[in-house]
């Protein structure tokens, strides 16, 4: 085997022992180039994988030599690919961004834990997307969930650490469901291999251990998607934590949680149990809508600008969700794309608010006031992000509208289109708040002068927002390779 | 109940009767990990954590009725789900028909250890099971990032917090070379019977975590300095990676472990060996690093 041959374990193992060696070092400075390297490098496997999958199909990866289901696969199809290829390029991103943010935040003798940790939960969420092993998902969230909660509770201030609480109560109480949801399935089938129990699962579906299993698993990873109204410990971790978390857990971690969605309802159970013969398109739809409604609405009048981002987040799940609920191609479409995209603008946002909070020390709407001719590259980076949260053409987030409105004339659901564009009204309100503060409004007399943000934060965000406008004109990339994972899964179940 | 101390121990005869149950269960390993970790360690570190917030509950400000739906929810779902799972100790039921007998027929061969829960844990699944280290050493540097461990002066050499009781000591200098030679005999012996770097880590920080209580804060840093335990612990991650880093480089999977030797199954006894030496240090250093955060804090007022 060469090089190549190893780049799916790759992936994963080098953040995963990068934090190590950062801990090892204990030194702010060499820590962070230690995870600066490790993101890059791990960001480059992902892309060649995406290569390699587009160009020769599933890579199938045996950990420890063993054959599945004896033992574990690292199995990357087009879906693990693409998510993967996501979530190595934000962290990428994310740590080219976080050397000034991070040191201002953090107290100087912590900074290198503080990488530990980071790349702790990057090597997480990584390892479930390229895994092919059900009980491995779920030693995989555990990382990525254990250090979550401890970098959202260094946040500068003291509200940070009961945020942190409370999404660890939640989160375990996910992760234990999706532990019980994956013991049902064991006790049925004899298998943790996520291909083989998909071969074994149907003559045992009409059993209530198989149906119990799939409510656990599915309540689970709704906890940890945030699907609305498992999402109360979202706003509070996104408003407290520290700016660089924020910006990576945003973008990141909840679109595992969905990327987790999609490969248990659609690919484990199969499209015609989880939702023709279980009532749960319906659930994920009306679930999708309130979620996208309600938190819409709550962000409209929020004053603290990372919660706003936050329950907007919240909203954006509900697209996601709303997109799996139709159960159509389009639909599925709809969803990973928006996964794609979503993770480009509130990556972008939320650095961008991080910039402000570096320069202004908070980020609230009074903040803003004047902010346009005092920050003026970074308030274009957050217009524009907010552009593409509407979902105004040219940018990215009007392509995945695009696809879910599609998908819900398809099933002949025009109230739900109507809903959805009624969502990115609601966006268009919280988004103007800004934007009317930020350039109608004068600086306050008493305002501190403000430079703009140093240029290791200012690339780092015009890289999302570029990305944002690329995507939103070439989509052969984004929507070429969601349309054929959406094939696929929607396939495999018949 | 609002007396947190009385609910410490009520988990701790929890996981005693659990324990217990996994005995009877003929799961051996597992009832060790229990016992050792479940009753043993984690009691202590829940104790040492109930000294700096107190012993009592304040009365919640919810009401109970949400999470008493919650709970019987769940619970009713359990139930529900095991009415059609086949009968315990069924040998027909599926997880004892699929990848079972291959574990059971061909792991002494494959693997060449008698004690099969080895073979798969560190083996057939290592993956998982370096993934479970990983987990250990995360929640260590979950811990030191939020609480740190601190010096005060109560982290001096030669002063205790019980006082100086003489047949507390004496006890205690007898029992800890055993805890500790234990600790050895589980950690090296995990092929052949119950055991592992699991239990061992955590018997050894249990004989620390005893001559620190008896003996003084300060006398147990003495003997391991607190800035060694997360390097120590990282160390062993990098000893388990290291061991799949190898034989990626020579060309076989990562934590392949048949690419250490020339003969595949001696590969694989090394192999073992060397992971569970990893996950040893890793438990180890990470519990007792844990409980010198807990214990180093001063008590507030």
């Amino acid at each position: 085997m060469t090089l190549i041959d190893h780049l799916p374990v790759l992936a994963v193992i080098v953040p995963l022992l990068a934090a190590p060696l950062c801990v090892l070092i204990d030194r702010a400075r060499p820590a962070w180039l230690i995870a600066l390297a490790a993101s890059w490098l791990s960001f480059g496997a992902a892309i060649l994988l995406l290569l390699q999958v587009t160009q020769s199909g599933t890579i199938s990866y045996h950990l420890g030599g063993w054959p599945p289901p004896w033992g574990i696969e690292y199995r990357i199809d087009l879906l693990s690919a693409y998510v993967l290829l996501i979530v190595t390029a934000i962290a990428a991103v994310v740590m080219v961004f976080a050397w000034h943010s991070v040191e201002s935040e953090i107290p100087s003798e912590r900074i290198a834990r503080f990488y530990a940790a980071l790349l702790l939960a990057f090597a997480g969420l990584a390892g479930i997307t390229t895994t092919g092993d059900a009980f491995n998902v779920f030693v995989f969230l555990e990382i990525s969930s254990l250090a979550s909660y401890a970098i959202i509770s260094m946040g500068r201030d003291r509200r940070a650490l009961n945020a942190a609480f409370q999404y660890l109560m939640m989160g375990t109480i996910g992760a234990t469901f999706i532990l019980i949801g994956i013991g049902f399935l064991y006790m049925m089938t004899g298998t943790l291999n996520m291909q083989d129990l998909a071969a074994l699962l149907p003559e045992v579906s009409d059993t209530r251990t198989v149906r119990a299993g799939f409510a656990f698993l599915t309540v689970g990873i709704g906890l940890k998607l945030a699907l609305f109204p498992l999402h109360l410990w979202l706003p509070n971790a996104y408003a407290y934590a520290p700016s660089t978390v924020t910006a990576f857990l945003a973008a990141t971690a909840t679109k595992v949680a969905v990327y987790a969605l999609l490969r248990v309802l659609l690919d484990v159970f199969g499209v015609e149990f989880s939702l023709q013969a279980m009532p749960l398109n319906l659930i994920l739809m009306v679930l999708g809508l309130v979620g996208i409604v309600s938190a819409s609405l709550v962000a409209v009048f929020q004053d603290d600008i990372k919660r706003m981002l936050a329950y907007s987040s919240v909203a954006q799940i509900g697209y996601m969700v709303l997109g799996i609920g139709l159960a159509n191609t389009t639909g599925v479409t709809a969803a990973i794309l928006h996964v794609f995209n979503h993770a480009l603008m509130k990556g972008a946002l939320f650095l961008a608010l991080g910039a402000i909070a570096y320069r202004l020390g908070t980020a609230t709407l009074r903040d803003f006031a004047g902010l346009g001719r005092r920050m003026p590259w970074t308030m274009a980076a957050i217009v524009i992000g907010g552009l593409s949260l509407i979902g105004v053409p040219p940018t990215a987030g009007f392509i995945s509208k695009w696809y879910l409105v599609l998908g819900t004339l398809e099933q002949g659901l025009w109230p739900v289109t109507l809903l959805v564009l009624f969502g990115s009204l609601l966006a268009l309100i919280y988004v103007w708040k800004l934007v009317e503060a930020a350039y109608f409004k004068p600086a306050p007399a008493n305002a501190p002068a403000v430079a703009e943000a140093p240029l290791s934060m200012l690339i780092p965000v015009w890289l999302l927002v570029g990305a944002n406008v690329y995507f939103g004109i070439h989509t052969d990339i984004s929507v070429g390779v969601a349309s054929q994972a959406a094939t696929q899964l929607m396939g495999a179940g018949g | 109940m609002r007396d947190l101390f009385g609910v410490v121990i009520l988990f701790s005869i929890y996981s005693f009767m659990t324990a217990a149950l996994f005995m009877d269960l003929d799961a051996v390993d597992v009832a060790f990990t229990e016992a050792a970790v479940g009753a043993g360690v984690t009691t202590v570190l829940m104790l040492s954590c109930l000294r700096l917030t107190g012993r009592w509950e304040r009365r919640p400000k919810h009401s109970p009725l949400l999470p008493l739906i919650v709970v019987a929810t769940t619970g009713t779902a359990l139930v529900y789900g095991t009415l059609d799972a086949p009968l315990l100790g069924d040998p027909n039921a599926p997880a004892h028909q699929h990848v079972a007998p291959r574990y059971i027929e061909q792991g002494p061969i494959e693997v060449g250890m008698p004690n099969m829960v080895t073979a798969v844990l560190a083996s057939y699944r290592g993956y998982d099971t370096f993934g479970e280290t990983v987990v250990i050493f995360t929640a260590g540097i979950a811990v030191l990032l939020l609480l740190g461990i601190q010096e005060g002066p109560h982290t001096r050499p030669g002063r205790t917090a019980i006082g100086d009781q003489i047949v507390l000591r004496v006890v205690v200098k007898l029992l800890i070379p055993l805890i500790l030679l234990y600790g050895l005999y589980v950690q090296f012996h995990g092929d052949f019977g119950a055991g592992g770097g699991f239990q061992a880590g955590v018997i050894f920080a249990t004989g620390f975590i005893l001559y620190d209580l008896v003996f003084g804060e300060g006398d147990a840093r003495l003997v391991v300095p607190p800035d060694w335990l997360p390097r120590l612990g990282a160390l062993g991650v990098l000893i388990y990676g290291g061991v799949g880093l190898y034989s990626l480089f020579a060309g076989k999977p990562f934590l392949d472990y048949s690419a250490l030797a020339h003969d595949p199954v001696h590969g694989q006894h090394l192999g073992v060996m060397l992971v569970e030496i990893g996950v040893g240090i890793t438990v180890f250093s990470i519990i007792l690093a844990i409980f010198y955060a807990l214990a180093g804090r001063a008590r507030r007022a």
